[in-house]
């Protein structure tokens, strides 16, 4: 059954160092494929280690993640920075686009480096300009002038929507989106979610959506609480 | 090569630092291969002042004085040497020929060499190549001339121009050989070596100016007209040294040996590819610190480069980050980097060259530059003043 879900952890133990304590200790956790899930917890509770976990970047010290039904401890480096590139879409807080390229080319980034992402799009019969001028204009971004301001010119509001095309584009199965709507006041919020959820939606991705904003956890369809899965032994030192 | 793309976007982004550091390079780059070509254009045109001469022979004296003075026609002689002591060597059944050579006057702050026809015949430079006129013909009459190409160009003398001798070396001289100008009857081509900045005249034009001078003085009362002299005998009795060609090269120490051993008058034979070794070596230590000075300004371009490289990477952490995460493996990271240096480093080389050419085509060729600058002699710049 692991091949319908898109995240499964088993036992998972996490320390940065050796003789460090343990950050993060979960027994199980599993996300569904298409599913939108909001992952909360204060700050320092281990949101952004976990992310790390599941992107491939940190490898858990004790027990397994497995992505679209990968164990990622099976796959060396490089493996794993390719599994990154062709099935994940990253969403930051702040400052999530390259200051010299266009806004089309920050969307088609992902293109550059992913094969898979690329074909899916040409596949889809478009270019890839064509490709993120429809992301674009689904996410209210396709004006004219706007697509041909340099990215420091853009708002937060702006920016946060060509990221969320960047990490759109090539449908990846799974968004990762980390407090992409913190810089953002409770208006945009809302329509930037509207418009994630939509286009995620579209491409039957996987969205988890890390917030420490409890507020906007009525609009998902499934919650956790990382304060309570998690729960790090603190005793031995 | 969506990295490179990357690399180059990224730069087009910060041109201004760019350009800096592109400058920098070029300079650095246009310098070290400027100071390397000077060098060696410098070292040639050294090895080039003279050719297929066997010995020069002089007045006993180190072997680099006698090679300064005779060749390079700097400073001046310990001592003149006796007409018969030349004339022996010069019948030795070895010697193929000589070129005697008597300096002490001068024209205009050039030099003026007193020698014979065997000069035009026998004198080479560079690779055997012999002088060659570029207007007129070796001299024939007591009073005739022939100029080395910069002594007529820098003083725009033409054939058939009446030049007078000034005693001593000296541009200003007061004691001149007025009464007996001297006629130009040719003019050489350029060589790139000391006989451009000479004026040559017959030996016995050197005897027949001094007819009437004692121990390098003008003798009060006494006046011999340039016709008068001409009746006279104007065998000289002495010159300043002489170069000689050997029928055979592997008679050359042998030779040498007899002129250092000879009885009558003390004199050195040097072999002037050994001299000239031997002088390039004393400058050797000037022009490696040269080297030393450039290499470092070089480094220092580098440096520079890589200090900017390296104070923009903390600021590019971000950028980094964002590029891992859209799939950007560490290799890739490291190729924009790398690639960014990469390509600064090669637009500075290309622009190094281009400023070193364009300023080599601009200025003179640079062997005549070189050549202007080192055989002005301390002296004759002295002098001038």
């Amino acid at each position: 059954m692991s091949s319908s879900l898109a995240i499964q952890i088993n036992a998972l133990q996490f320390r940065w160092r050796r003789n460090l304590p343990e950050v993060l200790n979960i027994r199980e956790m599993n996300v569904a494929c298409g599913e939108r899930v909001f992952i909360h917890g204060p700050s320092g509770s281990g949101k952004s280690t976990l992310l790390s976990l599941l992107a491939g970047v940190n490898l858990p010290t004790a027990g397994e993640v497995q992505v679209l039904g990968k164990s990622l401890g099976t796959l060396s480096g490089p493996q794993r920075d390719h599994f990154r590139s062709d099935h994940i879409g990253f969403i930051f807080q702040l400052f999530n686009l390259i200051p010299y390229l266009s806004v089309l080319e920050n969307v088609t980034l992902p293109c550059r480096f992913s094969r898979l992402r690329k074909n899916k799009v040409l596949n889809s019969n478009a270019t890839l300009e064509d490709e993120a001028l429809r992301l674009l204009k689904h996410l209210d971004m396709a004006n004219e002038e706007l697509i041909h301001r340099p990215i420091t010119e853009l708002s937060v509001g702006q920016q946060q929507r060509v990221a969320t095309a960047r990490a759109l584009i090539g449908a990846p199965e799974i968004i990762i989106a980390d407090e992409p709507t913190s810089a953002l006041d409770s208006d945009m919020r809302q329509a930037f979610l509207q418009l994630l959820f939509q286009e995620c939606e579209a491409t039957r991705s996987t969205l988890l959506f890390v917030s420490h904003d409890r507020e906007l956890e009525p609009l998902f369809e499934h919650q956790i609480a990382l304060d309570e899965i998690n729960q790090p032994r603190r005793d031995e030192q | 090569m969506a990295i490179f793309s990357l690399a180059l976007k990224s730069l087009i982004n910060r041109r201004f630092t760019a350009s800096l550091i592109v400058l920098s390079i070029a300079l650095s780059v246009a310098l070290l291969l400027g100071v390397e070509r000077v060098r060696t254009e410098s070292r040639n045109s050294f090895a080039n002042t003279i050719s297929g001469t066997d010995l020069v022979v002089g007045a006993r004296s180190g072997a680099i004085n006698l090679l300064l003075y005779s060749v390079f026609r700097i400073g001046d002689a310990t001592n003149n040497i006796s007409w018969k002591s030349y004339q022996h060597f010069a019948k030795n059944p070895l010697v193929a020929w000589t070129i005697p050579i008597s300096l002490g006057d001068s024209h205009k702050g050039f030099r003026v060499l007193g020698t014979n026809e065997d000069y035009f015949r026998h004198y080479r430079y560079a690779h055997k190549r012999h002088l060659k006129f570029r207007e007129g013909q070796p001299f024939k009459g007591v009073y005739e001339a022939v100029l080395g190409y910069q002594v007529a160009k820098k003083l725009h003398y033409r054939l058939g121009q009446k030049i007078i001798i000034a005693h001593g070396a000296g541009m200003t001289s007061f004691a001149l050989h007025a009464d007996k100008p001297f006629t130009v009857v040719g003019i050489l081509d350029p060589t790139g070596t000391p006989v451009d900045r000479s004026v040559h005249i017959p030996l016995q034009g050197i005897e027949a100016i001094h007819k009437d001078w004692v121990n390098g003085r003008h003798v009060p009362g006494m006046k011999i007209s340039a016709q008068q002299a001409l009746e006279m005998d104007l065998t000289p009795k002495l010159i300043t040294a002489f170069m000689v060609g050997l029928k055979s090269r592997i008679a050359t120490f042998r030779v040498q040996r007899e002129i250092n051993d000879y009885r009558r008058e003390p004199l050195s034979a040097i072999l002037p590819g050994v001299a000239l070794q031997q002088l390039w070596d004393l400058m050797s230590i000037a022009e490696n610190a040269l080297l030393v000075v450039t290499a470092l300004v070089v480094a220092v371009g580098l440096v520079g480069m890589l200090t900017v490289m390296l104070a923009g990477l903390n600021e590019r952490r971000r950028e980094m980050a964002i590029l891992r995460s859209v799939g950007a493996r560490p290799i890739h990271v490291f190729l924009l980097i790398a690639g960014e240096s990469l390509l600064l480093s090669l637009v500075g080389v290309v622009f190094g060259l281009l400023l070193l050419y364009t300023a080599l085509v601009i200025t003179q060729p640079l062997s005549r530059v070189i050549m202007v600058y080192f055989f002005r002699s301390e002296y004759l710049h002295r002098a001038n003043r």
